[in-house]
């Protein structure tokens, strides 16, 4: 894997042009409450039903800031190495939009709760560090809901503020491909931590993609273009390669790139211009004079530092070195919490190699297939374990496993229960053994010739004839050992 | 058989505690008062049968034991007070009714006080005369002559109320002079606590880093009383502040032997009239005389208050009003689509003074501005605070007067906005730097108006002030001399 090299250019008619990408993560934080208020966050509720009068900026309310939501910030911090500030402040960014009931979003802006911090991506090419520039706490706007009336806009402020991280990287990202893996590290990152469900389709996790292009080898970064609010990964990717392509065709042409901010119109597959740098909102950042300044105490960042789980990084190296794994099977394993939580289950109760086998194996496709994810799984772990180890104590053989397993998909009972019922022991008796085998040798009598002329081919089709004549129950160690002895 | 309503807030509640009225008795007299009294245009709105309900309750259940009991008290109509219409004596909120009640309203209410109704002031509190109110002048009880005069603003109903006898007292707010300006211009006391001694939990926001809500009494005993009621910490207000509870009327005292008092030269502005400056030496003669220690200081930065105050309030204000876009509540003019609606309502709903208030704050914190206006003036303010921290060294409290002059005609200052905000000169810096002041009546001048002095106290001293304005207040002995010529 790691021989391959890096190759993401975009040929233009006239230069190879490398792709600069920078990326603004809206994450929302895994919280019951709000950034500033008592409203629940829980999604899917019916509009309006979770607005208080903060949420709905009725007149005299002021924010009072949700100290988990801070916590959960310094968590995140923390997952991504980053410098916590113990000083800093809220902001008001002042614009006006009916799904903005205060007329100003509280954010923060030149003090961030969160500094400079990095994040690794594994690539076929290597290991990638991309830097962190900042994370910073704000909350999200109301949705303006514009199909259900040719003449009306409907708001629902269930959503308004709700309590979003936004994590800008530095522009260290050079292809869709390593903005796919930057996204699915950071959902990792946060998903371990606890602090974000990065579930994208309920709008958890929402980017703005700044990209610009330069010849290769130039050293100055070209002029950006901002793509704002993609929600998915697919369209992440899209929006680049289109944006890139456009960059490159106007630069290439001797024309020039405006700083704009764009919108990506997934069904077109293409950006376009939202406001020019001239239409840009002035936002008036001021400091939120109803929200004293948030500082920290240091010990109340390292109570937080002592509680982190392990992250997929450190957990990725001791799998390793724990369970003798690839670096590759062990990334599989360790990108998502509840996959290496299962895995790490099955294999301390039964065998590593087995393990891995078949979770990355079996159970991954499945899962696949169905569009499942691990929580959701079919076969829990319990009775994966059990599966294995009913192979490991030859009570079944492989071959059984796997009509087992699909059994298993359907029936939640103990495998070992399930085994007997079905009659799926493995055979061991060599007596029966032994009858089956004369069978099938008694039947292929012009094959045991040859074999025994010496074509030593032949004794993987005994094997196979037998095991298939004792319908897959025949103990394929013990087949091996009586056929060995029977044709010599 | 007594006035009730001319006794003050602590006599009332003593007269109720001690059986000598009923709580309605002392309603009554208010009601009969109020409903002779709508030349004044004090009230915004009024709540009189609520009210006689409430005052029949207390005499039914015969408790009289909660401290503000059957107080018929009046508020300012920015304070939000549940189910009773709040307009911050704006269009834009003419029908607004609240489901909420204010932290410091409750306060009131829960000592057993009663509710009269919403008093007038100047739109969203902007103003200096209550002429931007939308819902019309309030009148000074006191004239020049036969001529009316402004009452002040922007707390200009509530001083007019208290001063006519239409409440026992009321609670204000004041971001830049709005409870001492008008209490000085109608002979009332005007307490503006230090920021973060009394909740701004559902008060309509102004200036959030200077608006602070405070007592407006019929005399310093009163201010004490109303501030043991209203101030405290509130969780739901971030920025107020937890500070150990104490009654600041049991522990008034009208001693200011060894009082070091802080006389600022920047405050003997240019043009002041003689009237004033004669005022001030007479309130520093009676100290001197009481035995306080007199002792000239010098607070360099004040000549920068005012328009230091003039971009920050603005600023802030331009944003805490951007909500009112007739989206979810309040008044709202149609329009083809989103833009035009917010032009329209905004520029139906909103004054002239508040129009210019929300440009002026647009304008300084707009980019390629900010760091000329917002930013320098932030650190002005911070000069501005240093300052008094370091005058407070050497001084207990600071005396100066509250106002460059006494009251006004209507129409005087309202074309020109400099002249109007100028009122504000002594009592922005207050403000700014987040401390307590008092304005307290000393005399009346020749024209036989009101004029009055303040003290500006420490942080969270607000016991000072009260002890030293209670001391002056026993030596001058004013008294109120509004003729109810309206009536």
């Amino acid at each position: 894997m790691s021989n391959k090299e890096f190759n993401y250019y975009i040929n233009g008619k006239k230069s190879k042009w490398e792709v600069i990408i920078g990326l603004e993560v809206h994450a929302q934080v895994s919280s019951n409450a709000k950034l500033f208020s008592n409203s629940s966050t829980k999604f899917g509720a019916d509009p309006n039903s979770q607005v208080s009068l903060i949420d709905a900026a009725m007149p005299g309310m002021l924010p009072v800031i949700n100290k988990f939501c801070v916590e959960q910030a310094i968590r995140t911090g923390l997952g991504l190495k980053a410098k916590i500030n113990l000083n800093s402040v809220f902001d008001r960014k002042n614009y006006f939009y009916a799904d903005l009931p205060q007329g100003y979003q509280i954010s923060q802006y030149k003090y961030p709760i969160v500094g400079e911090g990095e994040v690794f991506l594994d690539m076929p090419y290597g290991a990638k560090k991309i830097g962190i520039e900042r994370l910073h706490l704000e909350q999200d706007a109301g949705k303006s809901i514009h199909d259900q009336s040719p003449t009306k806009t409907f708001i629902d402020l269930n959503r308004s503020g709700i309590a979003l991280m936004e994590i800008v990287s530095k522009p260290d990202l050079r292809s869709p491909e390593e903005v796919a893996e930057y996204i699915k590290k950071l959902r990792s990152i946060m998903r371990y931590l606890g602090t974000c469900d990065g579930n994208m389709e309920e709008g958890s996790l929402r980017a703005d993609v700044n990209v610009s292009v330069r010849k290769v080898g130039a050293l100055e970064f070209g002029t950006r273009c901002e793509i704002k609010n993609v929600n998915s990964i697919k369209f992440i990717q899209q929006a680049i390669q289109y944006e890139a392509k456009r960059q490159v065709d106007l630069l290439e042409e001797g024309k020039f790139i405006d700083q704009e901010t764009r919108l990506f119109d997934t069904k077109k597959n293409e950006t376009r211009q939202m406001r020019s740098k001239e239409d840009a909102h002035d936002y008036r950042y001021f400091p939120e004079p109803d929200l004293p300044a948030l500082r920290l105490e240091s010990n109340f960042v390292e109570e937080i530092r002592k509680k982190l789980p392990e992250l997929p990084d450190d957990k990725k190296k001791r799998f390793v070195n724990e369970y003798k794994i690839s670096s590759y099977d062990a990334g599989v394993l360790t990108a998502d919490k509840e996959t290496s939580d299962y895995f790490e289950k099955v294999a301390k109760n039964s065998d590593v190699k087995l393990a891995i086998t078949w979770v990355s194996g079996e159970l991954f496709a499945v899962l696949n297939k169905h569009s499942l994810s691990i929580k959701d799984s079919p076969v829990s772990a319990e009775n994966l374990t059990k599966l294995i180890l009913l192979i490991m104590n030859n009570t079944i053989s492989g071959r059984i496993a796997k009509d087992l397993f699909e059994i298993m998909l359907k029936d939640s009972r103990d495998p070992k229960v399930l085994v007997e019922e079905k009659g799926m022991v493995q055979e061991s008796n060599i007596g029966e053994l032994e009858k089956i085998i004369d069978k099938v040798l008694q039947s292929n009598q012009d094959k045991v010739s040859e074999y025994k002329s010496g074509k030593d081919k032949l004794f993987g089709f005994f094997v196979g004839s037998v095991i298939k004549e004792s319908k897959g129950k025949a103990n394929p160690a013990l087949v091996n050992e009586l056929l060995k002895k029977k044709l010599s | 058989m007594t006035d009730l309503c001319k006794l003050t807030l602590v006599e009332s509640v003593q007269h109720i505690k001690e059986k000598k009225c009923a709580a309605l008795d002392l309603l009554n007299s208010y009601i009969k008062r109020i409903e002779k009294s709508d030349k004044l245009n004090c009230f915004n709105s009024k709540d009189l049968d609520t009210a006689i309900k409430k005052a029949k309750s207390i005499d039914e259940k015969k408790d009289f034991s909660k401290i503000l009991v059957g107080a018929p008290i009046a508020v300012k109509d920015l304070f939000c007070t549940r189910d009773v219409k709040t307009t911050a004596s704006s269009k834009m909120l003419e029908n607004f009714i609240p489901t909420y009640e204010s932290t410091v309203t409750q306060k009131l209410w829960n000592e057993d006080a009663i509710l009269l109704g919403k008093l007038n002031c100047d739109e969203f509190a902007m103003g200096s005369s209550n002429e931007t109110s939308f819902f019309g002048n309030v009148l000074n009880p006191y004239r020049l002559n036969n001529d009316n005069l402004v009452p002040g603003g922007s707390s200009g109903g509530c001083a007019a109320a208290v001063a006519a006898n239409l409440t026992s007292a009321t609670v204000g707010t004041d971001t830049g002079g709005s409870i001492r300006q008008p209490a000085a211009f109608t002979g009332i006391v005007g307490l503006k606590p230090t920021y973060g001694r009394c909740s701004r939990w559902g008060i309509v926001a102004f200036a959030s880093s200077l608006d602070q809500a405070g007592p407006m009494t019929k005399d310093v005993k009163d201010a004490a009383l109303i501030l043991d009621v209203i101030s405290g910490y509130d969780e739901k207000d971030s920025t107020s502040a937890n500070k150990p509870k104490t009654s600041f009327l049991n522990s008034l005292k009208n001693n200011v032997k060894g009082l070091k008092v802080g006389i600022p030269k920047e405050y003997r502005v240019e043009n002041m009239p003689e009237e004033v400056n004669s005022l001030w030496q007479e309130g520093i003669k009676i100290l001197k005389e009481q035995g306080a220690i007199i002792k000239d200081i010098s607070l360099a930065h004040t000549k920068y208050a005012l328009p230091t105050y003039y971009i920050i309030a603005p600023a802030e204000a331009s944003s805490n009003l951007a909500r009112y876009d007739g989206v979810r509540y309040g008044f709202r003019a149609e329009g083809k689509d989103l833009t035009e609606m917010y032009e329209n309502t905004r520029s139906k709903g909103f004054g002239n003074e508040v129009k210019r208030r929300i440009m002026i704050g647009t304008y300084v914190l707009s980019s390629g501005y900010y760091d000329a206006y917002y930013l320098k003036a932030q650190k002005v303010r911070n000069l501005i605070k240093t300052d008094f921290d370091e005058s407070f060294k050497d001084v207990d409290v600071i005396l100066t007067p509250t106002t460059p002059t006494a009251a006004f005609k209507f129409g005087e200052k309202s074309d020109d906005p400099i002249a109007m905000y100028l009122n504000d000169i002594f009592t922005v810096t207050a403000n700014l730097a987040g401390l307590p002041a008092i304005s307290f009546p000393i005399k009346f001048n020749k024209d036989g108006l009101p004029l009055s002095l303040q003290l500006i106290g420490k942080s969270f001293d607000e016991q000072t002030l009260l002890n030293t304005a209670y001391s002056i207040e026993k030596e001058v002995n004013f008294k109120s001399q509004v003729k109810d010529w309206w009536m």
